[in-house]
């Protein structure tokens, strides 16, 4: 890639580790680009991103037509530098779902970025985040929507929760709307939170172990970030592989 | 079946429970009434050893029969051993973490139950049910057997099996968690039950399900019921053989189901002064 290194100040790579970043800069290939034909459906389902030297790195550049459908489900984990960054433009009546689970542990760095552009009436987009970090990991989400001054009826929703299982685990959720059109909906959410502990006693109070305890509560909490995934079979493979990574997470 | 003896606990730095006793023996069911801030719902939750309610002294004796099977008198003979003195093991309470209480046989009923979101109520009772066999060193109940359990204790507590298959607690109204509490204990067939005001909440109509399941599910030879409580009323559907009220962190006074009575007609402050 020719373009310079970004920087801390780029908004889009406020949280990234550049260091990690610098030494495969010149090899990355720049976004793969993916039309979806108006009134079809197109999905992405990646439960381990591809590493080179630690990094690990999704970049979509997505056009969707006219009622067409783009849905990326994501499990971000194995990589010390992992970044998910998917810029999606929405045709009318279109749909973007995406749906992505952070599991850190160590001294990970993991990201999702999106750039949302409603650029036509009628659209709808969907993204829920999930993160789970131990260590000292630092998971991350950046959604930035953008609504056209025409792309009335838009209903764009954001639902970012983080789970932190350690002091020195960090979290970060920024949603970034800009909207021109005033017939919209836009719903954004976002928590950072801790493991329960009337929740953990409660389970515990009934003979379920401590490990098991937060197993289930895990569990539960990531399966948001899978419930759009419309086939059961990937639904469940893609669960089963969170799963996996979460029991070794500290 | 349990033995306390002098307990003290305190949650922060304040010492809540100074010095409190209690004996209960197989068959019996115990109520403990008394004031608010008496300490009653921090003695169920330092029996069941919640993190924050330190135990500082005293002991927690539990003994329970050895594979204790239900004792059913047959052809009107008396049952061949009286559980209540026959041999058990004996545990040190205080010693265990709350998930080795509940497998050696304790079941703590929540005054405020806790929703879980995104665990079902089937796959949360399977999953303790199981935990609790395998550390007894009993096989698992297959999902058939599990199911079947759960829709004759549901049964037997009114409660719709839809429910059971939400998520645990969420959403549920304050008696339909309390009931909720009651098909666990079903399920899970503890030896003794610490019930924290499982009344409260409770319609008149829901009180006396909760009563009748309390009475089917403990009303054992080899069981006993701790019955936390305010009020009289649910003492009208399981009746306590022992009434103990408990003021400022000890038991004041011990007497039987008229007790209770008494306490309605007088209030605490009469009764407590008087001990």
């Amino acid at each position: 890639m020719n373009a310079p290194l970004p920087t801390r100040r780029d908004e889009a790579w406020r949280y990234a580790d550049l260091k990690a970043l610098e030494p495969i800069w010149p090899k990355l290939a720049g976004p793969e680009k993916i039309n979806v034909p108006a009134g079809e459906t197109v999905s992405r389902q990646i439960d381990a991103l591809t590493v080179v030297d630690g990094v690990g790195m999704v970049d979509l550049d997505v056009t969707i037509g006219d009622k067409a459908t783009f849905q990326i489900h994501v499990l971000a984990h194995n990589a010390d530098y992992g970044r998910i960054q998917v810029k999606a433009t929405l045709g009318n009546g279109s749909h973007f779902e995406l749906g992505g689970a952070i599991l850190g542990s160590g001294s990970q760095t993991l990201e999702i970025v999106t750039e949302t552009i409603h650029a036509e009436p009628n659209a709808t987009s969907n993204q829920v985040v999930r993160s789970v970090l131990a260590g000292k990991a630092v998971g991350s989400f950046l959604g930035k929507i953008n609504v056209a001054r025409h792309a009335q009826k838009t209903d764009a929703a954001q639902s970012v929760k983080s789970m932190l299982l350690d002091r020195g685990a960090t979290a970060n959720a920024k949603p970034e709307l800009e909207i021109f059109a005033d017939d919209v909906k836009c719903a954004h959410g976002a928590t950072v939170g801790e493991l329960d502990k009337q929740a953990l006693f409660y389970m515990a109070s009934r003979g379920i172990t401590p490990a098991l305890a937060k197993k289930l509560m895990l569990q539960a909490f990531i399966a948001d970030a899978f419930v759009s995934v419309a086939d059961d079979t990937e639904r469940e493979a893609i669960e089963s592989k969170a799963l996996e990574v979460l029991e070794a997470l500290s | 079946m349990l033995k306390i003896e002098n307990l003290h606990a305190t949650v922060g730095d304040t010492e809540i429970l100074k010095g409190l006793s209690l004996t209960l023996n197989a068959g019996e069911i115990h109520a403990i009434m008394g004031p608010n801030g008496a300490g009653k719902s921090t003695l169920a939750y330092a029996l069941g050893g919640r993190p924050g309610y330190e135990v500082t002294s005293g002991s927690v004796d539990f003994t329970t029969a050895v594979r204790a099977e239900p004792v059913e008198a047959q052809d009107g003979e008396a049952p061949a051993s009286d559980p209540s003195t026959s041999s058990g093991r004996t545990v040190d309470l205080l010693d265990m973490d709350p998930h080795e209480r509940a497998a050696a046989g304790i079941f703590l009923g929540f005054q405020y139950p806790v929703e879980i979101p995104g665990v079902s109520n089937l796959q949360f009772l399977r999953e303790s049910l199981n935990a609790q066999r395998t550390s007894r060193g009993e096989d698992p109940l297959s999902g058939a057997e599990f199911i079947k359990l759960a829709k004759e204790k549901a049964a037997l507590l009114k409660m719709d099996m839809d429910m059971l298959k939400r998520a645990v607690n969420v959403g549920f109204s304050g008696g339909e968690k309390k009931r909720n509490e009651m098909v666990q204990m079903g399920i899970i067939n503890p030896k003794l039950a610490i019930l924290d005001e499982t009344d409260s909440g409770l319609d008149i109509d829901a009180l006396r399900t909760v009563g009748s399941g309390i009475n089917a599910i403990m009303r054992k030879p080899d069981k006993a019921v701790l019955l936390i409580t305010h009020y009289q009323r649910l003492l009208d559907e399981v009746k306590p053989d022992f009434v103990h009220v408990l003021a400022d962190g000890r038991i004041v006074k011990t007497g039987g189901p008229e007790l209770a009575i008494q306490l309605e007609n007088e209030g605490y402050e009469a009764i407590a002064e008087a001990a």
